[in-house]
């Protein structure tokens, strides 16, 4: 997936600048996209044409998988932007700050899906939309409720670099919560539903192996969706750093005072987006006649 | 806001009490610091003191409470009450009143400086935390005396004698975890914008595990019958819990003060 070294302008974003330790971001991206829609293909193939039909629930079946891998990677994804946070804690390098983000903002919006689409399982398998005895779906909505404060929080803090340290703790805490939720829930309810979906253990094999390749492939799509986000993200605050860097040679003022002057006047600098525009800048204008 | 003019002055009364231990800033020398018992010791005083001479968060959680009761009984159109719907009407109350609380932690401090008073004196950090943690647990202490009499006289329908004991290890056990979760919370929320909105926000999904345990342990206490203790297993998924995100605030909770 990393391997397209021989382009080394993977990406077009890019290309016009060495962005120091911010350039690699686009790097390898058409490779991971291009596997990452070969894999979900195949995984397709097999979910349709392969995998054999589960004798109770028939053709439904099938939505476990989407909606198992979907919930899996999704809640990886919290634990990992977790994990991000507390690296970004130990090192205080904002980029750890911004995986972090882009993390649990994907997760989010696997989240979003997992649910939409355990809820169309539960009509379909037990007649009602939401269903309060399955655990898995309860603590699931418990967690996405949690993680939905996330972007309220990072967005009402002004300053980016406390910004990101309450974003990272936020993270850490609530990754720790993920887990213990699903305990807590897990003990509540009684087991009114045999779980023979739950664990790939008592699968046919076929069943399985279409199970375990659209995780890959799930995986994949989470990997490249926040590699993307990243690289629009890093694109975009290099061109904010370059139009600053212009505006600031068109217009007689010192580029630094400019910049800093610019960020202190802006009130939305709180989006993180704006963390490397900060450090770029300052980059920028630091170094003479470039 | 009334704590305006007593906080700077029970500060200060406490850099004073501490003044002739402290070196003067221009010594190389420094004296040892404090150790963390009586910087938590002396925090604490003050945090209470505040509280005693300012009543702006228990007497209101605890009328909170009392008139949640009143409202319960006609929104649920019930005398009295028992089991599980005893039980959780009981802990709704108690975790709101208690967010009331977690939403006034930190204001005085953010407002009036006591964040950067704090911080200017050579004291380990984590003293603020656990502070603000024991703090917040004699609020909830309070407000227990308050409300779980007040329950048991307006609504609850079985006698609350033989529930007591049960009812008091459940109590303090939510109460840690209450007041860890409450105090991490309230410091992620006070500096933001719309902090009473985000510390709500936050506190409600990181408290549910607590209303689970609380709440299932407590419904059998309530039963008419009184068939039988609270359930072992519950008392232990609030201990894993209060020591889990006991240690976690703890470890956590000097990121936020770093500035």
């Amino acid at each position: 997936m990393q391997s397209s070294s021989r382009h080394p302008a993977g990406s077009p974003h890019t290309k016009p600048r060495r962005g120091g330790d911010f350039g690699s971001y686009g790097r390898g991206l058409p490779a991971l996209s291009i596997a990452t829609v070969v894999v979900i293909t195949v995984t397709l193939a097999l979910v349709f044409f392969y995998a054999p039909l589960e004798a109770e629930q028939g053709f439904l079946q099938k939505i476990f998988y989407v909606h198992v891998p979907l919930a899996i990677i999704a809640l990886c994804g919290f634990v990992l932007g977790g994990v991000f946070g507390a690296v970004h804690l130990r090192t205080r390098d904002s980029r750890w700050d911004m995986r972090s983000y882009v993390a649990i903002h994907m997760s989010l919006i696997f989240a979003v899906a997992a649910l939409i689409t355990g809820s169309i399982w539960a009509k379909g398998s037990w007649g009602h939309w939401w269903v309060w005895s399955e655990p898995t779906l309860v603590s699931f909505l418990i967690v996405f409720l949690l993680y939905a404060t996330y972007q309220p929080l990072r967005f009402a803090i002004e300053d980016p670099e406390r910004q990101a340290r309450y974003a990272s703790v936020f993270a850490i805490t609530a990754g720790a919560f993920v887990p213990m939720n699903f305990i807590a829930v897990r003990l509540s309810t009684a087991y009114l539903h045999p779980r023979v979906l739950g664990s790939t253990s008592n699968l046919p094999p076929r069943m399985a192996f279409t199970f375990l390749m659209s995780l890959f492939g799930m995986a994949l799509l989470f990997a490249t969706l926040c590699k993307y986000e990243l690289t629009a993200k890093h694109a975009r605050a290099q061109l904010r750093a370059l139009r600053r860097q212009a505006d600031a040679r068109a217009g007689a003022h010192s580029s630094a005072g400019w910049a800093g002057g610019a960020q202190r006047r802006r009130p939305r600098s709180a989006a993180p987006t704006q963390l490397p525009a900060t450090r770029m800048s300052a980059r920028a204008a630091g170094r003479p006649g470039s | 806001m009334s704590a305006g003019t007593d906080v700077p002055v029970s500060a200060g009364t406490e850099a004073r009490s501490r003044g002739e231990r402290r070196a003067p800033p221009s010594s190389s020398v420094r004296p040892d610091p404090p150790g963390l018992a009586a910087t938590v010791a002396a925090l604490l005083r003050k945090e209470l003191l505040v509280e005693l001479r300012t009543l702006e968060s228990v007497p209101g959680m605890s009328l909170f409470a009392v008139t949640t009761f009143v409202v319960f009984h006609f929104a649920l159109n019930r005398n009295s009450v028992e089991g599980d719907l005893a039980s959780g009407i009981l802990w709704v109350t108690l975790l709101f009143a208690a967010i009331l609380g977690v939403n006034r932690l930190f204001v005085a401090d953010a407002e009036e400086g006591g964040f950067d008073g704090f911080l200017l004196a050579p004291v380990d950090r984590s003293a603020m935390f656990v502070s603000k943690a024991l703090a917040l647990l004699a609020y909830l202490v309070v407000l227990e005396l308050v409300a779980v009499p007040a329950f048991s006289l307006l609504l609850l329908g079985p006698s609350l004698g033989q529930a007591l004991p049960g009812l008091l290890a459940v109590l303090a056990l939510g109460d840690i975890g209450v007041a860890v979760i409450g105090t991490l919370v309230a410091a992620l929320a006070v500096r933001t914008r719309a902090r009473d909105l985000l510390g709500a926000l936050l506190a409600l999904p990181l408290l549910v595990p607590v209303v689970i345990g609380g709440a299932r342990a407590t419904a059998p206490l309530f039963s008419l019958t009184h068939a039988t203790g609270p359930a072992v297993r519950w008392l232990l998924t609030l201990g894993l819990y209060d020591l889990v995100f006991g240690l976690i605030a703890f470890a956590l909770f000097d990121f936020l003060l770093e500035d």
